[in-house]
């Protein structure tokens, strides 16, 4: 009973940072601007879905001795892990890209990368 | 109660519709690679849900390696609009 | 040699891993630890290269590998929630003041900078743009720069954190 109310908090946590990062992503002025909602806010909705899943595949765990549920688990463990790492190393790729092809951020105090020669 | 996991994947579906409208709009290539970026994170979250409606372990499997290939075909696009391949 | 038997364990740690469940020699099948050695032994020899390119074996001590998930769960999980608190409250009011710093770190490893970087880019308001590959600076867009910061030339990279010094946690892992 428990475990329920838990999957519920962490589904609607990730759906509503989820939703977030997609209207930043419409709402941003600059492409820079619009990497901070994307990165941080889906990755972390995303990674709190799955943990609804780890923690639905546990509690069946426990009730019901079946080796599939941890499986389940572990898998789904493995898919966090993969997006939490690879969302942050591709939008640091993605950011260096579009600076060396140009792209400046448009409403910016102050610019030390330009200012650097690069 | 009511089952959670399918609310949750229609409205994880809809964030990938309205993904789309910036994926048309974006004035600079980059734009479009980052909304690109973002289908791909919804598709594995809401890929990973599925998995557990349908109770099918393999539909998770498939979640990892779309968001590894996905991963090195972000580097190639960037690599590209960086100018260095 | 070093080299290959790390790249051995670590593949055949993450075959492992992937058929948890398979049978019953503990949680695997003959077949499966069969197939994963000889997997591994095949990886290690076509990939030991890329692994230890840096020719150092410090990270192949298993207490500073422990230290990873105490980091992960403890205060770099605290900073990514104030993180992302940060980011709903300016995607809601639009309250912005973007630019570009430069912050300097004193890691000289590949692996710190790699974790320094990917900290940032997941932690409070800011990504990693570009990184000075003979001063280890790093270049960050920052969403809301603090007054009076636009003027300093180098920022250290202490200054971006509030809650928890992660920059002497990879300090202590990696360094």
């Amino acid at each position: 009973m428990i475990a329920e109310w838990i999957i519920v908090a962490f589904l609607a946590i990730g759906v509503i940072f989820n939703a977030l990062g997609v209207i930043g992503l419409l709402r941003f002025p600059d492409l820079y601007t619009r990497m901070h909602a994307t990165t941080k806010a889906t990755t972390f909705g995303s990674v709190f879905t799955t943990l609804a899943v780890i923690v639905y595949a546990v509690s069946l765990y426990f009730s019901t001795i079946e080796p599939q549920f941890i499986v389940l688990g572990i898998h789904a463990l493995i898919a966090a892990l993969a997006l939490a790492f690879t969302n942050a190393v591709g939008s640091h790729a993605i950011a260096r890209a579009a600076h060396r092809s140009g792209i400046l951020p448009v409403p910016a105090v102050v610019d030390r990368l330009k200012e650097a020669g690069r | 109660m009511i089952d959670p996991w399918y609310p949750a994947v229609l409205i994880l579906i809809i964030l990938i519709c309205l993904c789309f409208i910036r994926l048309i709009l974006g004035p600079t290539p980059a734009d479009r690679v980052v909304a690109v970026d973002t289908v791909n994170t919804l598709t594995v979250a809401s890929m990973v849900l599925l998995g557990l409606i349908y109770q099918e372990v393999i539909f998770i499997d498939v979640a990892i390696v779309y968001a590894l290939l996905s991963f090195v075909s972000t580097l190639y696009i960037a690599k590209y609009i960086g100018g260095e391949l | 040699m070093i080299a290959f038997f790390l790249t051995f364990f670590l593949s055949l740690f993450v075959y492992l891993i992937l058929t948890a469940g398979s049978g019953n020699v503990g949680l695997w099948s003959v077949s499966e630890l069969t197939a994963g050695v000889a997997l591994s032994l095949v990886t290690a020899a076509i990939a030991r290269k890329f692994l230890c390119r840096a020719g150092n074996y410090r990270m192949a001590n298993p207490l500073r590998f422990l230290l990873i998930p105490v980091y992960v769960i403890g205060p770099f999980f605290l900073e990514v929630i104030k993180a992302n608190l940060d980011v709903a409250y300016r995607v809601i009011t639009m309250r912005i003041r973007p630019g570009i710093i430069r912050v300097s770190s004193e890691l000289k490893t590949d692996l710190g900078i790699f974790m320094l970087a990917n900290s940032i880019t997941l932690t409070p308001g800011t990504i990693t743009v570009d990184i000075d590959e003979k001063t280890h600076d790093l270049f960050i867009h920052n969403i809301n720069v603090g007054t009076g910061d636009e003027q300093k030339l180098v920022l250290r990279d202490h200054e971006l954190f509030s809650i928890a010094d992660l920059p002497a946690w990879i300090r202590r892992i990696a360094e």
